[in-house]
């Protein structure tokens, strides 16, 4: 997903001369036709993600359309009070794109994993965040973060995650992106974890269900259209999320359930409230932090919604 | 030193203390050590456009030690952005005149401050900016030294020269205390001018209550062709105030009725 990012953003760039790029030293090789391109626009601003964040918001100012990349928790966490008083607070169109996010730097341990990142960022007021799902999802997501005019959070992925929109999508900030339309179950998938969506889907349609695969990419603005419409007409809904159970799209949900006093029939999935250490891979991460068909087709069995 | 910035001198500390007793908001000490900076920059060194305070060729100033906002209206207001009489909203409800700058802020304010240690780094983003764009604009940004404690500033202090902002200046407004105590006890600011030359900046040390130095300062640093710039300005918390000079409760304290007519007095207010 890393290299689609950097592929659009290059297009981006020919196309329109105030696009910049800051990266906190990260991306080795990534950028060097960016860097061809336009080495005025293309600047490496050192490990210093709280600096970088502050400069985007000046170049901002300055009416430039900054993107800053870097390693999720680096520029949703460490960089949190820059994010929210120079960027969210005086509404200025920078573009923070954090990669690897949720597990997918398993191996790194928990200093290089993401999953209070929605929670942070959605918690912004003026905000927007967005999790494609795939590399063709963010083709169609990242010109339109950029040419909001407002500050957008990009959740991405790390590399070679599986094409779910087998070409780019017609997708748009704030509407979810319906994968395969079903009646029965529906399954709201955000961002990378979309590959065990697509099992499970597998695993519920071999038992007879006509089920529904949303790739829920906008956490904020939600989608409250999409939503409504699931009330009452589905069965069962399935939330996953590569992210901690709290505060991340499924509390968004359920917020959005008593604002609108409505109830929709949820089964969360997402990380448990703990580190997730000792891991190698992101599978076994995943594992560790039961985000696995098997945990989920138990939990649903006792919500007699699978045999 | 010309008469006219000799009353502006005493007359925009006698309205801080005005305002501060009237409107009862604190740090008077810290817009006291900021006043003669401020005063120099706004009267003899930005390029400014009061009437239209966004015009594109303005020179830009950020106020990083966001709790001197009094001190920056205060000088706006003299310097004809808007009318005096507007100060005693400060800190009121619904006021452009927050106690700290907020995003509808007075015109002239270019960005809101309260958090310490965020505006060199949003001024090093424009002045890059500026750099990229081919704009002749410069960028300056007053800190105070407790400000100087946080780490951002030493993340910008390096990113700066590395691209050779030449269109920034940083003003330190050395007053050698911070909330709560000695800034130098608290963390080694010292020496701060081989501090920043070693990181590659042009530095000037002045006196902040110069103005004849400060303005000489700011011109050397318009020279300079390749490096940014700081003005270290030792000055003095609660500067041209007896009682005040050096007394850190003047961090928070409020001058009561009764201070009114000594200030006045010691000031040369008629």
């Amino acid at each position: 997903m890393r290299n689609k990012f950097a592929e659009v953003l290059l297009q981006l760039m020919e196309q329109d001369d105030k696009v910049v790029l800051l990266y906190a030293d990260i991306g080795n090789r990534l950028f060097n036709k960016h860097k061809e391109l336009a080495p005025d626009r293309v600047i490496n601003a050192g490990i210093a993600e709280a600096n970088m964040a502050s400069m985007a918001a000046g170049m901002a100012k300055m009416g430039l359309k900054p993107v800053i990349y870097t390693i999720t928790p680096f520029t949703t966490a460490r960089n949190f009070e820059q994010i929210k008083i120079d960027i969210a607070y005086q509404n200025l169109p920078v573009t923070i794109v954090g990669t690897g996010s949720g597990l997918a730097y398993a191996n790194l341990g928990p200093t290089h994993h993401s999953f209070e990142d929605i929670a942070l960022m959605r918690v912004l007021p003026n905000m927007q965040v967005v999790c494609p799902c795939d590399s063709n999802e963010l083709s169609a997501l990242l010109p339109q973060a950029i040419a909001s005019g407002k500050p957008c959070y990009l959740r991405i992925g790390k590399k070679n995650e599986p094409l779910i929109n087998v070409q780019e999508p017609s997708a748009t900030i704030g509407k979810v992106n319906i994968i395969k339309r079903g009646l029965d179950v529906c399954i709201l998938a955000v961002g990378t974890i979309i590959d065990l969506a697509v099992e499970l889907q597998h695993k519920l349609e071999e038992q007879g269900k006509d089920v529904q695969l949303v790739s829920f990419h906008t956490v904020k603005p939600l989608d409250s259209e999409f939503l409504l419409s699931l009330v009452n007409q589905y069965r069962q809904v399935i939330i996953l999320e590569e992210h901690s159970k709290h505060c991340g799209a499924g509390s968004a949900i359920f917020e959005w359930q008593i604002d609108n006093n409505v109830m929709l029939n949820i089964s969360h999935f997402a990380i448990d409230d703990k580190f997730i250490d000792q891991v190698g891979s992101t599978q076994s991460a995943r594992i560790k932090a039961r985000l696995c068909l098997d945990f989920i087709l138990n939990k649903l069995k006792n919500k007699a919604l699978v045999v | 030193m010309d008469n006219q910035l000799k009353n502006l001198r005493k007359e925009i500390r006698y309205k801080l203390v005005e305002v501060s007793h009237f409107t009862k908001t604190p740090h008077l000490g810290s817009c006291l050590s900021s006043v003669d900076l401020l005063i120099t920059l706004y009267w003899r060194i930005l390029n400014l456009y009061p009437d239209n305070p966004k015009h594109a060729e303005r020179d830009y100033f950020l106020l990083g030690k966001g709790h001197a906002a009094s001190a920056l209206y205060t000088v706006l207001a003299y310097r004809g952005f808007f009318n005096i009489d507007k100060l005693m909203e400060h800190g009121k409800d619904n006021s452009a005149f927050e106690e700290h700058p907020g995003v509808n802020a007075p015109p002239g304010v270019e960005a809101v401050s309260g958090s310490l240690g965020h505006a060199l780094s949003l001024a090093t983003g424009m002045a890059k900016a500026a750099k990229i764009q081919d704009l002749g604009n410069t960028f300056y940004v007053l800190v105070g030294d407790g400000e100087l404690n946080e780490g951002t500033i030493w993340e910008a202090a390096m990113f700066a020269p590395a691209h050779q902002l030449s269109n920034l200046v940083l003003v330190i407004d050395f007053n050698k205390l911070q909330g709560t105590g000695e800034s130098c006890n608290i963390m080694q600011l010292e020496p701060l001018d081989e501090k920043f030359k070693s990181f590659g900046w042009f530095v000037k040390r002045v006196n902040g209550h110069c103005l004849t130095e400060l303005e000489d300062a700011f011109n050397q640093c318009k020279l300079q062709q390749n490096k940014p710039s700081v003005v270290i300005a030792d000055t003095i918390k609660g500067d041209g105030i007896s009682f005040m000079e050096g007394d850190n409760n003047w961090h928070y304290r409020i001058p009561s009725q009764e201070e009114l007519p000594i200030i006045a007095d010691e000031l040369g207010i008629s």
